[in-house]
């Protein structure tokens, strides 16, 4: 299912582009802010979970995966290169896998790695104690663990849906902002039925079970999260690969 | 050897049909698709290319369809007409890495075989992105060819080459077809036909107006008399010179395949003369030699109506 050939074209062609300069910025923002408020707060405080848990979960990992995985495949579609793979004996399918690993690849390096960094770099999070207890820490290795565990999740599920909506429309980055803005951000914060189909809440449920930190404000438990991440991923991709074998360029009509 | 059949073909998108019901016939040897821009060329390659369903009808590569089996590739190479390749590549990366795709024992060397058949060998380790249209032209031909394939298809080939590698590219297809291999190419351009290919599918408006040996359906075209605007430094003279002939041999422009005077009206207008002709290629090459002969010197001479659609209509009004 994996192609190496197409791996390293994908990859050249992604890294090759304007675009991808900007794939590094949601990260510097996160590790500017985060040691911004490490020098402006002091210890034992929620913030760390809020910055990289919610922001982190619902916007700088969406967004990365999104400038990402539309270029793998998107920017080829866009640009009319990717004839050049479909016109080979190469299965839709396997375009479809290679574009998506090598796009969860790159989203690692730059989504999920600044969050283990910034995590790291945030000292930990602290949770409210029993009783009086005051705010209790979480040591910063097991918060960066946690927060490393649900960006990789997120950023397997985000590179597999943003695939298939470049597979299904070439407006890929206007829908995809509108899906992370409208359903990731707003929706999925205030409308608790809607965390069911949220991707950053799989991941954030995934960092809290290994955590068990409820500044997280995970919407779902770890089970459920996996599951559903597991069905999310399989189902876009599955969509995408149909989508690619169908793939047309259209004629001039008379 | 490998045919294309095309039974009945139509594609539509919404209420505007492209092509219309087209059955066609592609035997080994060099095919051109010719018709006017918007005749539905690019709709028939595309299809017949696996990247376009017919909404009715057959069409076969062989004895497979095309349309969702990848593995028809392996019979076919593809140079589409979008000039998009990975420019960020050198020539040899993208013809080896499509090597590598159709999965060829020896992809290096399938590679130096197509870059070499392509000319190309002196550019292959320079990034696309410096290549002229021409060569990027030529490099998509050379990965298109890299897995020796039986059939070609082409979609308007000679876009953006200069003279030299269009006659190198209208060699090599040449040579191709005659191996036995299926080449199809699209083109608007009558004389890249004439020069290229014994056969021909003509199509306007969506549908096969003509179909067959190139000559005879030339014949039909060039039946239709060419019009031409010619100014000089003296009309009068060049006119009667037309007309006449001059009693020294050869002087006289004749229609090649007609053995006749190819001039067959001439109009003295204040912007110069109207000049029809049967035959457009031996009026071009032979007014400049008839001129220098009579001390005249040309100033203009423009083909006044020489559009194919006007061509292709009066083709299909036959």
């Amino acid at each position: 299912m994996f192609n190496t050939t197409v791996a390293w074209i994908t990859l050249r062609a992604t890294l090759s582009r304007r675009r991808a300069l900007l794939f590094a910025l949601p990260a510097v923002i996160l590790i500017l802010l985060t040691v911004a408020l490490k020098a402006s707060h002091p210890p034992m405080q929620l913030w760390p979970s809020h910055v990289l848990g919610t922001f982190g979960f619902s916007v700088l990992i969406p967004l990365t995966a999104l400038i990402i995985g539309t270029s793998v495949l998107g920017a080829e579609i866009d640009d009319g290169s990717i004839i050049h793979l479909l016109a080979t004996p190469v299965r839709r399918s396997a375009v479809v896998v290679t574009k998506f690993v090598v796009a969860t690849g790159l989203t690692v390096v730059f989504a999920a790695v600044p969050e283990l960094i910034a995590a790291l770099i945030s000292g930990g999070g602290s949770v409210p104690g029993p009783g009086d207890a005051g705010l209790v820490p979480i040591g910063a290795g097991s918060f960066a663990v946690a927060l490393f565990t649900g960006a990789l999740a997120c950023a397997v599920i985000y590179n597999a849906v943003f695939v298939m909506v470049s597979a299904a429309t070439t407006r890929a980055i206007a829908v995809g902002l509108l899906y992370v803005l409208v359903w990731e951000v707003l929706l999925s914060n205030f409308v608790s039925g809607v965390k069911l189909l949220s991707v950053s809440h799989y991941g954030l449920g995934i960092a809290n079970g290994l955590a068990s930190d409820p500044a997280l404000e995970a919407g779902l438990g770890v089970l459920t999260s996996v599951v559903m991440g597991a069905i999310v991923t399989v189902a876009a991709l599955a969509l995408a690969m149909n989508l690619l074998s169908s793939f047309t360029l259209k004629g001039e009509p008379a | 050897m490998t045919t294309i059949e095309l039974r009945n073909v139509s594609r539509w998108y919404g209420n505007v049909v492209a092509v219309n019901d087209v059955t066609m016939s592609i035997e080994p040897g060099v095919t051109g698709l010719l018709g006017p821009n918007g005749a539905g060329k690019s709709t028939i390659m595309h299809m017949i290319a696996g990247f376009l369903p017919p909404s009715r009808g057959e069409l076969t590569i062989g004895h497979g369809s095309s349309w969702r089996n990848p593995d028809v590739y392996r019979q076919v190479g593809l140079v589409p007409e979008r000039d998009s390749v990975y420019a960020f590549l050198t020539g040899e990366q993208f013809v080896v890495s499509t090597a590598k795709l159709h999965e060829l024992p020896d992809p290096a060397a399938a590679a130096a075989r197509a870059i070499a058949l392509l000319d190309m060998a002196e550019a292959a380790d320079r990034k696309i992105a410096t290549y002229s249209k021409g060569m990027r032209q030529r490099i998509k031909v050379a990965a298109a060819l890299v897995h020796d394939p039986e059939v070609l298809l082409l979609d308007e080939p000679f876009n953006g080459m200069d003279p030299r590698q269009r006659l190198h590219m209208m060699d090599l297809l040449d040579k191709l077809g005659s191996e036995g291999r299926t080449i199809l190419f699209s083109s608007h351009i009558l004389e890249e036909v004439e020069r290229l290919s014994g056969t021909i599918q003509v199509v306007v408006a969506g549908r096969l107006a003509a179909s067959g040996d190139f000559r005879a359906i030339r014949r039909l075209m060039t039946s239709r008399p060419h019009v031409f605007t010619v100014r000089s430094s003296d009309d009068r003279l060049l006119a009667s010179t037309l007309i006449r002939g001059t009693p020294i041999a050869g002087t006289l422009i004749r229609d090649t395949s007609a053995g006749r005077p190819a001039v067959t009206a001439v109009e003295l207008t204040r912007a110069g003369l109207q000049v029809r002709t049967s035959d457009y290629g031996a009026f071009c090459r032979d007014i400049a030699v008839l001129a220098r002969d009579h001390d005249i010197r040309l100033r203009e001479v423009l083909p006044a109506d020489e559009s194919l659609e006007s061509v292709f209509a009066y083709l299909v009004a036959d």
